[in-house]
C-alpha cells in the first residue's frame, strides 16, 4: 500500500514536470508560474483532507504567501503593477484571518 | 545583466516553493507541517519579489515588491508562532515517533510554582 501510494505520486509528478517544461509551449515566466499553480492545488488537496483544524488554517495562511508571488510574475509578464496591490491586500487580509482563527483555536474570544 | 540576476532569484525561490509545499504535503504533523512550510514558503515569495525588484529597477513597481518582502518578513513568522501555540494548547496530539516535548514539561513546571506561590501567599 505505502509502495504504491509512492508510485502514483512520483508518477503524477513526473508527468507535471515533463508536460510543463518539455510538450508545453510557451514563455518561461508562464512555466514558471505553472510550478506555483500546482503548488496550491497541493495546497487545497491538504485543506480538503487535512485531519485537524489547525493544518487547514496553516494551509490558507501558505496559500496567501504563494499567491504574492504569484500575482508579482503576473505582473511582471503583462508590465503593470496593480497586480502587487491585490497581493498586498491578500497578505494582509490572510495575516488577520490567520490570527483570529489561532485565537478561536485556543479557545479565547476575539476581544480579549 | 539585471534581467538575468533576476531570473535566477525568481528560479531559486519558485523551487523553494514547491519544496515546501511538498513538506506541507508530506510531512506527519502539525508543528512538522508548519515548520516546513512557513520557512520555505516564507523564503521563496522573498526571492521571487526581490527578482522581480531586480529586474524593474526603482520604479512603483519595483518598490511595491519591496514593500511586499518587509510584509512578508514581518507577518508569517508571527501567524506561525500564534498557530503552533494554538495548536498546542489545544491539545492536537503530536506524531508516534516524537521523543521529546518541552513545552509540556515547562506548562507543568509553571504550574507548580503557581501552587507553590499561591501556599506561600495564604500564609
Amino acid at each position: 500500500m505505502r509502495v504504491l501510494r509512492w508510485i502514483i505520486g512520483l508518477i503524477i509528478f513526473a508527468a507535471f514536470f515533463y508536460f510543463n517544461f518539455f510538450i508545453y509551449d510557451g514563455e518561461l515566466l508562464f512555466k514558471l508560474i505553472n510550478v506555483i499553480l500546482f503548488s496550491s492545488l497541493l495546497i487545497l488537496l491538504r485543506v480538503m483532507f487535512g485531519p485537524t483544524a489547525a493544518d487547514r488554517v496553516i494551509s490558507v495562511d501558505i496559500l496567501g504567501v504563494l499567491i504574492i508571488g504569484m500575482l508579482a510574475l503576473i505582473g511582471l509578464f503583462y508590465n503593470e503593477s496593480f497586480f502587487m496591490d491585490i497581493g498586498l491586500i491578500w497578505a494582509l487580509l490572510s495575516f488577520i484571518a490567520t490570527l483570529a482563527f489561532a485565537k478561536i483555536l485556543e479557545g479565547r474570544r476575539l476581544d480579549e | 545583466m539585471n534581467e538575468t540576476i533576476g531570473m535566477v532569484f525568481i528560479c531559486i525561490g519558485i523551487a523553494f516553493d514547491f519544496l515546501g509545499v511538498l513538506g506541507l504535503v508530506r510531512l506527519p504533523d502539525v508543528y512538522n507541517r508548519l515548520q516546513a512550510a512557513t520557512k520555505c514558503v516564507t523564503f521563496g515569495s522573498m526571492g521571487i519579489l526581490f527578482g522581480v525588484f531586480l529586474i524593474q529597477g526603482f520604479s512603483s513597481f519595483g518598490f511595491k515588491a519591496l514593500i511586499g518582502i518587509i510584509f512578508i518578513v514581518l507577518t508569517s513568522p508571527t501567524a506561525a508562532h500564534a498557530i503552533a501555540r494554538a495548536s498546542h494548547r489545544s491539545r492536537i496530539p503530536l506524531c508516534k515517533e516524537t521523543i521529546i516535548d518541552k513545552y509540556e514539561e515547562d506548562k507543568e513546571l509553571k504550574k507548580e510554582i503557581d501552587l507553590v506561590q499561591e501556599e506561600e501567599l495564604k500564609k
